[in-house]
């Protein structure tokens, strides 16, 4: 088999992987909202369907399947089917370009562990996680409801805001790496606190970029629609803001589209602020797990990537139970406290903050 | 698979996407129609600057035109809630400018047809990365760089002046 051959059959089966990995996902999820709103409700949650009610999300399958797809008569259909189809899409397109692991050695070529293997890896994430406004804009204006317009007006306008807030705040971090490659910027974050031997930072960037890091985060939050800034579709205001006609399969995909955004967005705030797949000590864990299972050669670099993708992980775990935990404690903005808190508080201060990494970047 | 042939597959399938989008956008009566077809054609067109290698180039087209620029477009067309364009018949106007505009595609394709690189041939040109590209930008463009987004801003800074209200009712927020 030639080396393009190769390429392409591993870079199908990393696409299928990954697109399954995020599919699971979305399940995992909503079992976890549903158990940790109880929790903080003081509620039970749902126990039924299987044993601790783990079973729950596939009688909810079930529901959404054997409903009715339901379209409102002055509904565009078209536009009103690409709706759920444009949300659900962008965040697997960004997943395909986040590493989850270092790269691994096989028959004596390097594979990197991302679908798409691209050294503009932070530009691609920031360039397609941007094209999932279309999704809600499209759906609550083709829904021909007063109430989805609105939905789909305020989203669009919330993500455009909360773009320029999240992209700069990234930027920080590249000015400190020194690229938008994202395993190289996991690559510069390998010491837990220091600097590296040229005199430039080697610790995880959150302590170097603390305010970049809870920018970055606000945002997050905002670009996924997630409480407190679910104004899309805030129910109290809007009944379901842009899905209030969207039933059965087509709601399911908004569901899933935002579950895979968090998943994302979980995945690259710890990728860009907390070191990727290092934690401390993790040589000596290698070290030690190499010797345990007897790796030699390549399997040492497959030992290094199962460690680091489960530090990844945990790190993902913490950021959708904070998801969670947050979408069930804080109230909801009112949308001119939202817009003043993205241009006038989130834009201005990552400006000063790229700026002034800037300036400390290039003085040193 | 032949990295030249799978190149070539990908440039028809984007092309034709770039070209189907671009007569949707003209073709649609539904402005949003229309704008969502604007934003599948900069997709395309993003595609084919990946099969030109242009890795950069790809991600700002899709980051400035599809996620930027056309998400206002957008916000605005629904803002105005514009319904459907009625067709108001032929006249000789209309006619004219849609002779003199097919007549100018037709020359520029004769004119272009067979020149430049096909396919597959344009992958050993490859340009600049990211790095290269912000150098150019910054240490050899630096004043003409400058100079245009001065131009944006002056751009900007008119447009909000000319939509401001002379007198705000009320805002005194």
């Amino acid at each position: 088999m030639s080396n393009d051959t190769v390429y392409l059959i591993a870079s199908l089966v990393k696409a299928v992987v990954i697109f399954l990995a995020g599919v699971h996902v979305v399940p995992i999820l909503v079992i976890l909202e549903r158990r940790i709103s109880a929790w903080v409700q003081f509620r039970i949650g749902p126990n039924r369907v299987g044993p601790l009610g783990l079973f729950q999300p596939l009688a909810d399958l079930v529901k959404f399947i054997s409903k009715e797809d339901f379209r409102p008569a002055t509904a565009s259909p078209m536009l009103f089917g690409l709706g759920p189809i444009l949300t659900a899409l962008p965040p697997f397109l960004v997943l395909a370009m986040i590493p989850l692991a270092p790269s691994i050695e096989i028959g004596g070529r390097q594979l990197a562990l991302s679908v798409v293997d691209t050294d503009l890896g932070l530009l691609f994430v920031v360039a397609l996680s941007s094209l999932s406004v279309y999704g809600l804009a499209i759906g609550g204006w083709s829904s021909d409801n007063k109430y989805s317009l609105l939905g789909g007006l305020r989203s669009s306008a919330q993500m455009v805001s909360y773009e320029l807030a999240l992209g700069l705040s990234a930027l920080a971090v590249v000015a400190i790496a020194g690229s938008v490659s994202l395993p190289e910027i996991v690559a510069q974050q390998s010491q837990f606190i220091g600097f590296a031997e040229n005199g430039r930072w080697a610790g995880w960037n959150v302590f170097a970029q603390p305010l970049a890091f809870i920018l970055f985060l606000i945002a997050g939050f905002a670009e996924t629609n997630r409480l407190p800034f679910d104004l899309p579709e805030a129910e109290s205001e809007l009944v379901g803001g842009y899905h209030t006609e969207y039933g059965g399969t087509k709601f399911a995909l908004f569901f899933m589209g935002e579950y895979v955004a968090m998943l994302a967005i979980s995945l690259m705030i710890s990728i860009l602020f907390l070191g990727g797949w290092h934690f401390p000590g993790d040589k000596a864990v290698i070290d030690w797990a190499v010797g345990l299972v007897g790796a030699e050669g390549a399997a040492i670099s497959w030992v290094t990537a199962l460690i680091g993708h489960l530090a990844l992980l945990a790190k993902v775990g913490f950021f959708l139970f904070l998801f969670i935990q947050i979408r069930w404690t804080l109230p909801r903005f009112r949308y001119d406290q939202l817009m003043t808190l993205g241009w006038k508080v989130l834009l201005p201060l990552a400006t000063a903050n790229l700026l002034l990494t800037g300036a400390v970047v290039s003085w040193s | 698979m032949d990295p030249e042939l799978a190149t070539t597959i990908a440039f028809y399938v984007f092309a034709l996407l770039a070209i189907a989008g671009s007569v949707g956008v003209v073709a649609n009566k539904n402005p949003v129609a229309s704008a969502m077809c604007l934003v599948a054609t900069f997709v395309a067109v993003a595609g084919l600057y990946l099969t030109l290698s242009a890795t950069f180039l790809a991600a700002v087209q899709i980051l400035v035109y599809a996620g930027a620029i056309m998400v206002l477009f957008l916000f605005v067309i629904m803002l105005l809630n514009l319904s459907h364009e009625t067709f108001e018949g032929i006249s000789v106007r209309r006619t004219m400018g849609g002779a003199i505009a097919f007549a100018f595609i037709f020359i520029s394709i004769g004119l272009l047809w067979g020149t430049g690189p096909k396919p597959g041939e344009a992958m050993s040109v490859r340009p600049g990365t990211g790095l290269e590209i912000g150098r150019t930008f910054l240490k050899d463009y630096v004043f003409p760089f400058e100079m245009a987004s001065l131009l944006l801003l002056v751009a900007m800074i008119g447009a909000i002046v000319l939509a401001r209200r002379p007198k705000l009712v009320g805002g005194d927020r």
